[in-house]
């Protein structure tokens, strides 16, 4: 079977566990832990439209996230709106969001544009802390009471907050799929690999970075609205952090920047050492997981900066596909 | 008579105070081939990276069918139709060899299937279409060089400003590269070479510029420019005998 | 008075941040990398003279030069171990490693010590210096004098000495000073030294007012990033003067508006800079 095949029967396979998952494992915390890495591949996915293919490292994401959980929280309680509609208002905001800061921060090359974005994230969880309306350090929590599909709060069993989760991650996963595919995706490649090259063959970077940043935040918000839907309490600590940030940035890196299914084993590969960590060295608190991640990324950016699945193609090369297209499709030679 | 495709008026760049470009003026005619010599740190890159818009002069006029196009940037020069190659290679590495072109074609064909079909027509004029699928970092600087002008052919371009395209190649590789400058010529492209390499620009140079310490001190056919003794003062050295009757 | 006594509490606190900064824009000048990890150089430094006087009761103003030594190995042999590997590596693979660094380091702090909050309490620099009736707590004008005095003793160093000329070279034109028989990666491990030891010395000198954890680093690492983009990437005199201007405005705004935020003014100081004026007020482009 070629690599190709290989890859697609994989993905297949990736695909059916997913949806069975729940179905077979019946524990709870088993459960949370897959929703949560769903969620957290699917926010991987997003970080990576910008910081994969495009090559802008953003150290602040997070922002974006909590954008998201923020304002379809706000909706829901002020206006009732569903959090269904609420999700792609609060893309709408965070994409609108992510273009005032983009806008003066692409004149930013590498470090200083991640250093640029880490700052943009603390002022934001710092202004929401401080901003009454939003619940400031103490947050927004969303009424237990008001269960079911409308509300998108399920009380009795965890399995549509499952699903939601997965379809979320494929959705986004179709839309970086679509970019890849159109000439944005090969234009981000491009302002990624030699952005004065790309520059002189017509490609205006700051155009086609802003795409990326909208397409990008936009789906971490989306992923920010699940978060608040299902924990019902969202506060500055938990969907503006730095740490939140890194996160996102680490599945991708792990995994592989610039890749479809990276940051969805990168996800896998982080959720798997944060169990570790909990049932190992008893719990999180002692830094074992930092330790690891902390390693890892060392490593891979030393000695594989195309992360895990930039290994595995090394190690199973594809063989070449690409043809002519054939002599009558298009003009004479 | 109709204004020539690019028009080089008094162009002076100066970077802090030192001037690497002082009046310098030329004119290259539509499927014109111009060479633009001259000793080291005479100012060719920098007329070089003022065409292809990379920086704007600090005084003087750059005019593209008599439109003055001075201080615009390299994305808005491209959509006018003038294409650059780099002196240190930069082909995208993380894309295969048709990806890179691809890049070129969508300037003008946005849609991937018109885009991937353009390709392989600029491939097939540059002989690359064999290694389409390579990642464009594996090639070799020769392979990439070519690479670079079939990406920069696939936008389509009136004009393509050739940097140094032949420095470090074997004497073969020079002769496959006079041949494709040649057949870009054939299309109607017209070219401004900047080279050191001699026996790559002088036989199919219809003009030559010569530059020295910012000036221009020689602008004629090459024949006239190997026996000019400014030139060769300043450069040659010793006269070259352009080959042919 | 009240605005004097403010303002130069500012001072004194923007001086340290300052010496800190020096650090980060001595590597930075040298190779163009930022470290992300600088802030836990800091944090060492820190821990190191609490275990100084945990273990030994050695006041942190004893142990400072053995923090900086010890720091200054730290730097260099990181230098050694890892960053040298990535010298000439794309410029998301050196983001990543100084990132990757400063997880692990917070990791390996929180294993080995704990995340409990630790502190220095008993220095011979406690106490209150008073001064043409303003008053400032003593540990921080100590605090302030030791950075000026490592600040100033760095300046001293690049400007007067042969290493450190040789050290300036190698910022300004890596390739000429290997031309004239300056061993590149020397220079390098040695900016990396003595960028270590500065955020060390920093932390040394705040040990004794700071309370001690593992992330601690991140309350700097920001303030050190805004004052080398203010100062220039690369000027340490850039860094010392951005320094007092940071800490005057993060603690007269402080004082002036909600304290809560110190660090959106100080941000925002920052952003508008860097899209402004790129190169910062005395910076090499």
């Amino acid at each position: 079977m070629s690599r190709a095949g290989l890859g697609r029967t994989l993905a297949l396979v990736a695909l059916l566990a997913a949806a069975l998952f729940p179905l077979v494992v019946r524990s709870a915390t088993w459960q949370n832990t897959a929703i949560l890495m769903l969620m957290l591949a699917q926010l991987g996915v997003a970080w990576n439209i910008l910081g994969g293919y495009a090559g802008q490292v953003s150290l602040g994401h997070a922002a974006f996230f909590g954008t998201g959980a923020y304002v379809s929280t706000l909706l829901a309680l002020r206006f009732g709106l569903t959090p269904w509609v609420g999700m792609f208002a609060g893309a709408g905001v965070s994409a609108a969001l992510s273009l005032v800061i983009g806008w003066p921060c692409f004149r930013l090359k590498g470090h200083y544009f991640a250093m640029a974005t880490i700052a943009v994230g603390e002022i934001v969880q710092a202004v929401v802390n401080g901003w009454d309306l939003l619940g400031g350090a103490v947050g927004l929590s969303l009424p237990l009471q008001q269960t079911g599909l409308w509300h998108m709060v399920f009380n009795r069993s965890k399995l549509p907050y499952h699903y939601i989760a997965l379809g979320l991650l494929l959705f986004t996963l179709l839309v970086n799929w679509l970019v890849t595919r159109s000439h944005v995706g090969y234009y981000l490649r491009a302002i990624k690999d030699e952005p004065d090259a790309a520059r002189s063959l017509g490609v205006s970077l700051t155009r086609y970075k802003l795409y990326a940043i909208a397409l990008s935040s936009g789906l971490a918000a989306m992923g920010g609205t699940l978060y608040a839907q299902k924990e019902l309490l969202i506060d500055p600590g938990s969907t503006l952090s730095t740490g939140l940030s890194i996160k996102m940035s680490l599945v991708a890196i792990m995994g592989g920047v610039g890749t479809l299914a990276g940051p969805i084993v990168g996800a896998v590969v982080l959720t798997a050492i944060e169990e570790a960590s909990r049932m190992g060295f008893g719990g999180t608190g002692r830094g074992t997981d930092m330790v690891v991640y902390g390693l890892l990324i060392v490593l891979i950016a030393i000695y594989q900066p195309a992360g895990i699945l930039g290994w595995i193609r090394q190690r199973f090369p594809a063989a070449p596909a690409a043809t002519p297209p054939a002599r009558g499709a298009g003009e004479a030679a | 008579m109709s204004a020539p495709l690019l028009a080089v008026e008094r162009l002076t760049k100066r970077f802090g105070g030192l001037a690497a470009n002082e009046d310098v003026s030329f004119t290259v005619a539509a499927g014109e081939i111009v060479g633009l010599i001259g000793p080291n740190g005479a100012g060719k890159t920098t007329v070089f990276n003022s065409l292809a818009g990379f920086f704007p002069p600090t005084s003087g006029e750059i005019r593209l069918d008599g439109r003055p196009v001075a201080g615009s940037p390299p994305e808005r020069m491209a959509a006018l139709g003038v294409a650059r190659t780099f002196q240190i290679v930069r082909v995208f590495k993380s894309m295969t060899v048709l990806e890179n072109v691809m890049v070129g074609a969508m300037l003008h064909h946005r849609a991937v299937r018109a885009a991937t079909a353009r390709a392989w027509e600029a491939l097939q004029l540059t002989g690359l279409e064999r290694r389409a699928d390579e990642p464009a970092g594996r090639l070799t600087v020769a392979e990439q060089k070519r690479l670079e002008v079939t990406r920069a052919l696939a936008s389509e371009p009136r004009l393509l400003l050739l940097d140094e395209t032949m420095a470090g190649l074997t004497p073969a590789e020079v002769q496959e590269a006079v041949e494709l400058v040649r057949r870009l010529q054939a299309r109607g492209i017209a070219c401004v070479v900047v080279e050191h390499v001699m026996e790559g620009i002088m036989p199919i140079a219809d003009r030559m510029v010569v530059l020295e310490r910012g000036r221009v001190i020689a602008d004629g056919p090459p024949r006239a420019i190997a026996e000019d003794p400014a030139v060769i003062a300043a450069y040659l050295g010793e006269e070259y005998r352009a080959p042919g009757p | 008075m009240m605005l004097l006594q403010t303002v130069l509490s500012g001072v004194l606190i923007g001086l340290v941040y300052a010496l800190v900064a020096v650090g980060l824009t001595l590597v930075f000048g040298v190779m163009d990398i930022v470290n992300f990890a600088h802030g836990e150089f800091l944090m060492l430094g820190m821990y190191a003279s609490f275990w100084g006087f945990a273990l030994w009761k050695l006041d942190p103003l004893f142990t400072l030069p053995f923090t900086a030594l010890l720091l200054f190995g730290v730097g260099a042999a990181l230098y050694r171990v890892v960053i040298r590997r990535i010298t000439d590596a794309p410029m998301l693979s050196q983001i990543f490693t100084t990132f990757g660094l400063m997880i692990l380091f917070r990791g390996l702090a929180q294993y080995f010590w704990s995340p409990d909050f630790r502190s220095v309490d008993h220095s011979v620099m406690n106490g209150k210096v008073a001064f043409a009736g303003l008053q400032f707590g003593l540990p921080q004008v100590v605090a302030a004098g030791g950075a000026v005095a490592t600040t100033g003793a760095i300046w001293w160093f690049l400007r007067s000495t042969r290493l450190g000329a040789a050290l300036e070279a190698t910022a300004a034109d890596k390739e000429a000073a290997a031309l004239m028989g300056i061993d590149a990666q020397k220079m390098f491990a040695l900016a990396w030294g003595l960028g270590a030891a500065c955020a060390g010395v920093a932390g040394a000198l705040l040990s004794t007012t700071f309370p001690i954890f593992p992330e601690v680093g991140a309350s700097f690492i920001l303030f050190a990033f805004v004052l080398v983009a203010l100062g220039g990437f690369g000027s340490v005199a850039g860094a010392f003067w951005a320094g007092i201007l940071v800490g005057v405005v993060e603690v007269v705004g402080g004082f002036l508006w909600d304290p809560a935020y110190k660090l959106v003014l100080v941000l925002s100081l920052y952003l508008l800079v860097v899209w402004l004026r790129p190169q910062g007020l005395l910076g090499k482009a």
